[in-house]
């Protein structure tokens, strides 16, 4: 997994509460067994004018000229500004692979859906939770400064604003730990092999009809 | 020392290790899988070199891209190239990892939330994930059960357990009696309308109360499964005799010895009398009418006599600007009335409404009637293989067909539109589905949420009535 230390990047805003994983990536493009390449269909349907379809390329497509992250002022984005309950509905993986692979490293929102928030740790994009008044204000800074940028330093859990005035923001102690590292869960997990087995020699004697079902 | 909850209960039962850094690491009993979400898991294994740790906790079915039209050409029949690989990539991934699957011609195969509970594969006190969301729809079985990314899904399949955090507890009791004509449905959809689509973010709900206790393991699984839409992760009901006898006697469900030890323990999963939740919230279950959606999340619901909201009369800004957002994508008007949305297509099935009551429950309005001139389309989508066997034995098929509506294979279908079975621009669908999202079954479509008695009536009308009324003519 990419590490996520300390990163710098522009702000684009997605003024709206609510936005739900299909939005961030249709269902016709959840049809490919890839990992990548997803970016290019993120928020697809507010993106282009037309309906999208897999493998169609999309440099050829008509762009909705409204949509923000169309406008020159937002190109080459890296932080994500949004609103309350972001990437609610399907625990499509999908969706955290199209905001990274379009760019994203970091999205700041004041509350994420949970099987989203949790997804995005396994893809080195960071979402960070700000009181919704702190949010208002960046939205309102945003819309005033063409280029704003933010840092974002998961070490010290801040982010520092333009003016370099510092936001603080918390965070699992453990999934710091792993964005900083880049580590694998599955490794870690199979650190604890041992602890693992002795519950399963456990559990097949107090439960043993949960064992040997399907086979 | 307070009681324990039911989530509690399932989460003591399955730690495997408690980090201190407040991360822990739990036991997955079942893992379910579809060819959506795992393809890219499958391939994460192979990469790393890595075994599933064990392959008797998975069970397989292709749902999401399957066509609901004939099927006897099989995998190679799937028109759309890019489903058919999908499909055929989870063939091939099971087969060559050597999980059991159900594939797309087995009589055994459906959606799969509808064929864990079918199969017993789901059980009282597991602890059950896929990567879909609506894996909550298991916790009906005092399970506890949610959905999980793609890599989650290579984790479970690596080692076995999750590193998770554990959850809130929040109690839904719905006290009272459900009025006639008003069902599982109708109640989630009221629950979600009177705590919001992140009401339960952070939390696992209980669904509780004497009414609870009269709704059958069907409509259970309904509530809980669109808990997910309330924002929780998990719904759970507790475990009663309901419960069991669902259970009993399915093909993976324990036997002889086993079935006896596991009935006493399963008494044990209901939360303890003094109990503490750190929310809760109390429905009158006579206070909920038949439920209808008009916008594009589940919460902007309301009963069958309501109208669409004005936005105007919203005080907070955010949500005023949502509700003006969704009036204009559904092409409603403010103030209008519910009964006067004309609808295009009428879809029952998905993970939400597609087994054997909810068919039987749109039976019962159909019968005898004609789907409305008006309709471009109503359609009903079994869960499973065997709910449609079981449907045609009964001899719901023929009632659907008299009607003018038609009958199709299992599958997610219309749902999310992953297959050929989707909405137009612009299209209203009375669904009986679990999301209202924009494009969600089409793009540009319009979705209402309903239940399936609801959905039946209104494919009669060609446009929303209030069931209790329908019925009664």
């Amino acid at each position: 997994m990419k590490k996520f230390t300390l990163h710098k990047g522009t702000v684009a805003p997605m003024d709206r509460a609510n936005v739900d994983t299909d939005l961030i990536i249709p269902k016709q493009f959840l049809k490919s067994i890839k990992r990548s390449g997803f970016g290019q269909n993120l928020f697809d349907e507010l993106r282009y004018l037309d309906e999208g379809q897999p493998d169609q390329d999309a440099s050829q497509r008509p762009l909705n000229p409204d949509f923000v992250l169309n406008q020159p002022r937002y190109q080459g984005a890296s932080v994500l500004l949004a609103r309350k309950n972001f990437g609610c509905g399907s625990s499509r993986e999908h969706a955290p692979w199209a905001l990274e692979d379009f760019g994203f490293r970091a999205i700041i929102a004041p509350s994420f859906a949970d099987i989203f928030y949790n997804n995005c740790f396994k893809n080195g994009l960071l979402p960070i939770v700000l009181d919704e008044a702190v949010v208002d204000q960046l939205f309102d800074e945003l819309q005033a400064t063409e280029g704003y940028a933010l840092t974002i330093d998961l070490e010290q859990q801040v982010v520092c604003k333009p003016d370099g005035s510092k936001i603080e923001f918390s965070i699992d102690a453990f999934r710091k730990h792993c964005l900083l590292n880049g580590l694998d869960d599955i490794g870690l997990t199979l650190q604890h092999a041992d602890d693992i087995h002795a519950y399963e020699a456990r559990r097949r004697v107090a439960a043993p009809w949960l064992f040997d079902t399907t086979k | 020392m307070a009681g324990k909850t039911l989530y509690d209960k399932l989460w003591q039962d399955h730690l495997v290790r408690q980090n201190d850094d407040g991360s822990a690491l739990i036991y997955i009993d079942r893992h379910l899988l579809h060819e959506v979400t795992s393809p890219q898991a499958f391939e994460g294994l192979r990469l790393a070199n890595r075994k599933p740790w064990r392959i008797d906790a998975n069970l397989a079915t292709p749902d999401h891209n399957v066509p609901t039209t004939d099927r006897s050409s099989g995998v190679q029949g799937i028109v759309d190239p890019v489903s058919r690989i999908q499909v055929q990539t989870l063939d091939d991934n099971c087969a060559s990892f050597g999980i059991t699957e159900f594939k797309m011609n087995d009589l055994r195969q459906g959606i799969v939330h509808v064929i864990g509970p079918e199969q017993g594969a789901t059980l009282p006190g597991m602890t059950v994930v896929c990567g879909d969301s609506h894996t909550s729809t298991h916790g009906a079985f005092a399970t506890l059960a949610h959905g999980i990314g793609t890599s989650e899904v290579e984790h479970v399949l690596a080692t076995q357990c999750l590193i998770t955090k554990k959850m809130n507890n929040m109690l839904v009791r719905i006290d009272g009696e459900l009025g006639t004509g008003v069902t599982a449905k109708d109640v989630i959809l009221h629950v979600i309308g009177v705590i919001g689509t992140a009401g339960g973010t952070g939390y696992a709900i209980e669904f509780g109360g004497t009414a609870m206790r009269s709704i059958s393991m069907e409509g259970r699984m309904t509530i809980c499964n669109m808990a997910i839409e309330a924002g929780a992760r998990v719904g759970l009901v507790a475990c009663d005799q309901v419960t069991v006898d669902y259970v009993k006697g399915r093909p993976y469900s324990p036997k002889g010895e086993d079935w006896d030890r596991a009935v006493e323990a399963w008494k044990d999963l209901v939360s303890d009398a003094d109990a503490q939740f750190d929310a809760v919230v109390e429905i009158n279950a006579a206070d909920i009418e038949p439920q209808v959606t008009w916008g594009t999340s589940p919460e902007m619901v309301t009963g069958i006599s309501g109208k669409v909201p004005n936005p105007a009369a919203e005080t907070d800004a955010v949500k005023r600007e949502g509700y003006s957002r969704a009036l204009q994508y559904m092409g409603l008007q403010a103030d209008q009335d519910i009964t006067a949305i004309q609808l295009d297509r009428v879809f029952i099935g998905s993970c939400t409404n597609s087994r054997i009551e909810d068919l039987r429950e749109a039976a019962a309005v159909v019968k005898g009637h004609k789907v409305a001139s008006t309709l471009k389309q109503a359609l009903v989508v079994p869960g499973s293989g065997l709910v449609k066997a079981q449907a045609e034995a009964e001899g719901l098929d023929k009632i659907f067909i008299e009607a003018g509506v038609e009958w199709r294979e299992p599958g997610c279908s219309m749902c999310l539109a992953m297959n050929p079975d989707k909405l137009g621009a612009g299209e209203h669908c009375a669904s009986t589905s679990n999301r209202n999202f924009e494009g969600r079954q089409g793009f540009g479509g319009r979705t209402h949420l309903v239940s399936p008695a609801m959905a039946a009536a209104a494919a009669i009308a060609g446009h929303f009535v209030d069931v209790r009324e329908f019925v009664k003519h």
